[in-house]
């Protein structure tokens, strides 16, 4: 049976920016406007998309750090055994809540305070929710210092951000988002500031503690083949908008919107003897299929769990 | 809970260690640190002395004390006009240990005898190591008076100047809106206003004591420039990844003020207190050099008395008056300079060298 652990429904986020310095007028930047999408339990999103789609925007709004403008966000109630709007949380409520969630920062250089010790670090969420007394804490700072591959842990404990390599220090963030063991981890780029070499231990690591912890992530990335590599399935995302979700493969081998499809072609390969074709835009495909699908609504069904987006981007695309 | 403490008493103890090895790789600093820690020196040993009876308090006060200085004198009767084959210039007459008959109203002495007379300002001797001043008050325990002056008046208007600054910029920073800019335009006005002029304004309408100029000094400084850097940088903290990830961890403002944002404010306020401390005593004195205060004792105001009594214009022949006061202040305030520049490179990742 697959559980829907979060359910997000025409999600908008608009920003207000004051068109000049002296100007009273304000541009509105509908930096997320209106997507969809479910998460079942333990199963990972991937978010692609070019610079300023709208990733990090989505982000911050599913992890609650900034108010939505509009839509739901639902997630499953393990005590109510039923899908609850996070609208409806307010005061101790939410602050339990926010267990669920985590979040995990691009750059591991900011991501962690420079003036606290790795130990600290670790133990805040547990400080801030008061779980377990002093000995508890400790202990489960090192053991899931272990998990991580920081051993042996009383090495790393007292150690300062800065005393750490990039690798390690996201691994200090992987351990700080999993001590509270939350159901949904939102990661914004965890590896793209990493090193070449070090990426592929870091997405080991988290795959193999979404197993075994039962996490689910959205996980965004500029990068279909880190996508690939990490999610289930893949939402496309363009100008604020999903223009194509899928499985993971079905995506890649079928992909039916334009931009997915350009999306696809940029991905390099790593052969000099390849010659790129480069990637016409065409709308073919999408238009026939819109007129096939005239009463459609906003996304169409084209195959099994398989949505691609209607909405017109000819002259933005 | 005592565990809890201990943690986190060796954890502040670690990150002090480390921070003490980067400013010993400040010479400057360090340089700055032993001339603030010989002024500290001094000014503790003042009480010492006077406590283990080494010093009596009746000679060696620094205000009400008087030394009795008879020495021998040859009266002599100078020249009118210069140079004579014992006299160079008018100054040079009569010579230290000679007085002058003309200055002699209430004896029949003559030229060529010997009489016993008081001499103040008098010089160093084994005594009074830098001699006393024309009131037969020890000099050295003056300057150990200035020296105590000096750092009440400083780390007292630091610290209140650098408490005032942290919090109301850390508030801009948090709150902005209405706070912000209200807390930004009462900076600007305050920055726009010259300190010493106000203070002699201050001073004509009201008697300055030091605690209150401390206050002043401490109040003006707390509200002015400082609290727009220190709200920049708090802005700066206030956007990074990890203060979001407290928030969506569920942690309150005041939690995040206090163990995220002021931390990382609190090395750039502590640089603030340091540099502070070198403008309070330079006003100290100043205004005490020009007899505004009300104050018995200060380095300022040693050189006003030796100004106003006219052995500032005599060169170098009452150097003990002017010298070591002129000297304290320089070093300290150069001290306190330098140990903010010590601070400043371990506080400062652009600076450090890692
Ligand atoms: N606080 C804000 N105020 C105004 N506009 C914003 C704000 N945050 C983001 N935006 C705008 O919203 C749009 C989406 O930004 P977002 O950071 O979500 O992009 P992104 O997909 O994460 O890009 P990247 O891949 O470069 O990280 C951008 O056009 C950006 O300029
Ligand atoms: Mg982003």
């Amino acid at each position: 049976m697959e559980n829907t652990l979060i359910e997000v429904k025409n999600l908008e986020k608009y920003f207000e920016v004051s068109s000049g310095l002296f100007s009273r007028n304000k541009a509105i930047v509908k930096a997320v406007d209106g997507i969809s999408f479910n998460i079942p339990f333990g199963s990972s999103l991937g978010l692609v998309g070019q610079s300023g789609c709208g990733k990090t925007t989505t982000a911050r709004a599913l992890s609650l750090l900034d108010p939505k403008t509009g839509g739901d966000i639902n997630f499953y109630n393990t005590e109510t055994s039923s899908m609850q709007s996070i609208d409806e949380l307010e005061g101790e409520e939410l602050k339990k809540f926010r267990r669920n969630i985590q979040m995990i920062f691009q750059d591991p250089y900011e991501s962690l305070n420079p003036r606290w010790n790795i130990k600290d670090i670790i133990l805040e969420p547990l400080n801030i929710h008061n779980i377990g007394d002093l000995k508890d804490r400790e202990e489960a700072v090192y053991e899931i210092l272990k998990t991580v591959g920081l051993t042996p842990p009383e090495n790393y404990m007292p150690r300062y951000p800065h005393e750490l390599s990039g690798g390690q220090r996201q691994r200090v963030s992987i351990a700080r988002t999993l001590i509270m063991k939350p159901k949904f981890v939102v990661c914004d780029e965890p590896t793209s500031m990493l090193d070449v070499s070090i990426r592929i231990s870091i997405m080991d690591l988290m795959l193999n503690l979404a197993k075994d912890l039962e996490v689910s992530y959205l996980y965004i990335t500029h990068d279909l083949a880190v996508a690939r590599y990490m999610c289930d399935r893949i939402a496309v995302m363009f100008n604020g908008k999903i223009v194509e979700i899928a499985e993971t493969e079905d995506l890649l081998n079928n992909p039916i919107h334009p931009y997915t499809k350009r999306l696809i072609s940029s991905i390099p390969i790593p052969d000099p003897s390849h010659k790129r074709e480069t990637y016409e835009v065409n709308f073919q495909e999408l238009d026939s299929l819109i007129a096939d699908n005239p009463n459609s609504g906003e996304m169409i069904e084209v195959s099994s769990n398989h949505f691609v987006a209607t909405h017109d981007v000819k002259g933005i695309l | 809970m005592s565990n809890e403490k201990d943690i986190a008493k060796s954890i502040r103890r670690a990150a002090l260690k480390k921070n003490w090895r980067l400013f010993r790789r400040s010479k400057l600093g360090m340089i700055g640190l032993y001339i603030v820690i010989f002024f500290f020196f001094l000014s503790i040993l003042q009480p010492i002395l006077f406590v283990t009876g080494v010093w009596n308090k009746g000679v060696y006060d620094p205000v009400v004390g008087y030394s009795e200085q008879f020495q021998e004198f040859l009266v002599v009767e100078c020249p009118t006009e210069y140079p004579t084959e014992k006299y160079k210039n008018r100054s040079d007459c009569p010579g230290r240990t000679e007085v002058n008959v003309r200055t002699l109203y209430y004896s029949d002495a003559e030229v060529g005898d010997y009489i016993i007379q008081n001499l103040q300002p008098a010089p160093p001797s084994s005594e009074h190591i830098l001699g006393t001043d024309s009131l037969g008050r020890d000099v050295f325990s003056q300057i150990m008076e200035g020296s105590q002056v000096a750092f009440v008046l400083g780390l007292l208007s630091a610290t209140l100047g650098v408490g005032i600054s942290t919090i109301l910029g850390t508030i801009a920073a948090f709150f902005g809106g209405k706070i912000d800019a209200y807390l930004m335009r009462q900076s600007d006005l305050i920055l726009m206003l010259p300190t010493l002029p106000l203070l002699f304004i201050i001073s004509a309408f009201a008697e300055l004591q030091v605690w209150h100029l401390a206050v002043v000094l401490g109040t003006i400084g707390g509200l002015g420039g400082s609290v727009i850097t220190i709200k920049s940088q708090a802005l700066q903290v206030k956007v990074k990844p990890f203060v979001d990830s407290a928030r969506i961890t569920g942690g309150s403002q005041m939690n995040i003020l206090f163990s995220h944002v002021l931390p990382n404010v609190a090395p750039l306020a502590l640089l603030f207190m340091v540099f502070s401390v070198t403008g309070a005593i330079a006003s100290e004195s100043v205004l005490s050099f020009l007899g505004l205060l009300n104050i018995d004792m200060s380095w300022g105001l040693m050189i006003y008395l030796a100004q106003v009594e006219g052995f500032i214009f005599s060169g170098m022949k009452f150097w003990w008056l002017i010298l070591p006061a002129g000297l304290s202040v320089t070093f300290l305030t150069g001290g306190f300079y330098l140990v903010g520049r010590g601070l400043d490179e371990v506080f400062n990742p652009r600076l450090r060298d890692r």
